[in-house]
């Protein structure tokens, strides 16, 4: 898997997806974060697709899952950094992504995991 | 190969312009074209005789087959220069009616002389006439579409200028992003607005909007699908979006038709949103003399 990277960030995972990702990067991705949200015991997620400018609703569902599989494992995950186009065309495409958190960049959403208690030092 | 089926028409034009002309602008003003308000005895004139000089030459060419029609090639500077003196014209305030009869009256010059010069032939007589009625309705029908295409254009224009000017996104405090919508909510604006707003929130990172619809007339279930996928594309993008000024009278139709706004913030007043807004993102607005009580301590 090469066209997304996975950081651990205060005991959160960091995901930055690239522009050119592939269909079968993104199974991959799954697979591999769900993994590591076990390993880890992360408590938060944090996808940012700030440089995908194209999405489908093969993309948006598997966001939508990927929310779903880090609920599933006790992680709370936001999405950052979508671009104005790609809100356009999900909500075109009636998906709205109900159980995603969202936040303008990271950094918000890195605030916002720590007022919640999700970091590793604010919970420590 | 007859020349021209209309020799007569053409032998008037050619020997006696200046009558023609005369009495045109003479028949014109009886028929009530004539509006010396908006434009000079003179410039009538001149528009009339050249107007009467394409005519010829397009009489001359333009018959050839035997048939009319105004889109020929021949036609060309007469079209042009009808064009020309209608937008002249509508410029100043002529009715289209007035441009109209003004090349219609023509037509009583035309056959009044037509009449004279062939008492002894009624056949061609009738011919002549019938070709240069057919002729001289298409001019007074081309002014009208002028008019109307020039009218389009306007209307075009200021259409174009509602959708610029109707989208404003405005920021109202660090963070906060308001757009007021006014008017009516159509699929092309909605599109715009939402661009609009989006591109915004990039721009200011905003964090919280709040989408005012105090000057929305009515808010059918198609509105409300546009404003609540306003509101989710907002979300998306990592703010929060805050619809506020539902009156209470369209609070009741979006309940009567069955709008659900899920977990959309709706607001009666902007006055609240901007509260809410405010809030949000950790500020308050208090009387100066508390805010002094505040530092004080």
């Amino acid at each position: 898997m090469n066209a997304a990277s996975i950081y651990s960030v205060e005991g959160i995972l960091l995901v930055s997806i690239r522009a050119d990702i592939a269909d079968s990067d993104i199974i991959d991705l799954q697979d591999v974060l769900s993994q590591r949200i076990a390993d880890t015991g992360a408590r938060g997620v944090v996808i940012d697709i700030a440089e995908l400018d194209i999405v489908d609703t093969f993309v948006g569902r598997v966001l939508a899952q990927v929310t779903s599989i880090s609920k599933l494992l006790d992680a709370e995950t936001y999405v950052v950094g979508m671009r104005p186009a790609v809100a356009m065309t999900l909500v075109e495409l009636g998906m709205y992504l109900p159980g995603n958190r969202t936040a303008l960049t990271l950094s918000h959403a890195l605030a916002r995991m720590r007022e919640d208690g999700l970091t590793d030092d604010s919970a420590g | 190969m007859p020349e021209t089926n209309l020799k007569t028409v053409l032998d008037i034009l050619k020997d006696d312009e200046t009558g023609v002309l005369t009495d045109w602008i003479e028949q014109a003003d009886e028929d009530g074209a004539k509006r010396s308000d908006l434009f000079s005895e003179r410039e009538e004139r001149d528009q009339a005789a050249s107007l009467l000089r394409a005519f010829r030459s397009g009489v001359r060419d333009g018959y050839r087959d035997g048939d009319f029609d105004l889109e020929d090639d021949y036609w060309a500077d007469l079209r042009g220069i009808l064009a020309e003196i209608t937008y002249e014209r509508v410029e100043r305030g002529v009715l289209p009616s007035e441009m109209a009869s003004f090349v219609l009256s023509l037509k009583v010059t035309m056959f009044e002389r037509l009449k004279e010069r062939l008492k002894e032939e009624p056949d061609r007589l009738v011919n002549e006439i019938l070709l240069v009625t057919k002729a001289i309705d298409a001019f007074a029908i081309y002014t009208t579409e002028v008019f109307i295409r020039e009218r389009e254009q306007v209307i075009e224009r200021q259409r174009d200028e509602m959708l610029e000017l109707s989208t404003p996104v405005v920021e109202l405090w660090d963070k906060v992003l308001t757009l007021p919508l006014i008017g009516t909510l159509d699929s092309l604006r909605a599109q715009e607005v939402m661009e609009n707003l989006l591109e915004a929130i990039v721009a200011k990172q905003a964090e919280v909007v709040i989408v005012d619809i105090t000057g929305v007339k009515t808010v059918d279930t198609q509105v409300a699908q546009h404003l609540l996928r306003t509101a989710a594309a907002v979300r998306l993008m990592g703010a929060q979006c805050i619809v506020s000024g539902i009156s209470p009278k369209i609070a009741q139709t979006m309940v009567q038709l069955g709008v659900d706004v899920g977990e959309v913030k709706t607001r009666s007043s902007i006055r609240n949103a901007l509260t809410d807004a405010l809030t949000a993102v950790g500020v308050a607005i208090l009387p100066i003399e508390r805010l002094d009580r505040v530092t004080a301590k």
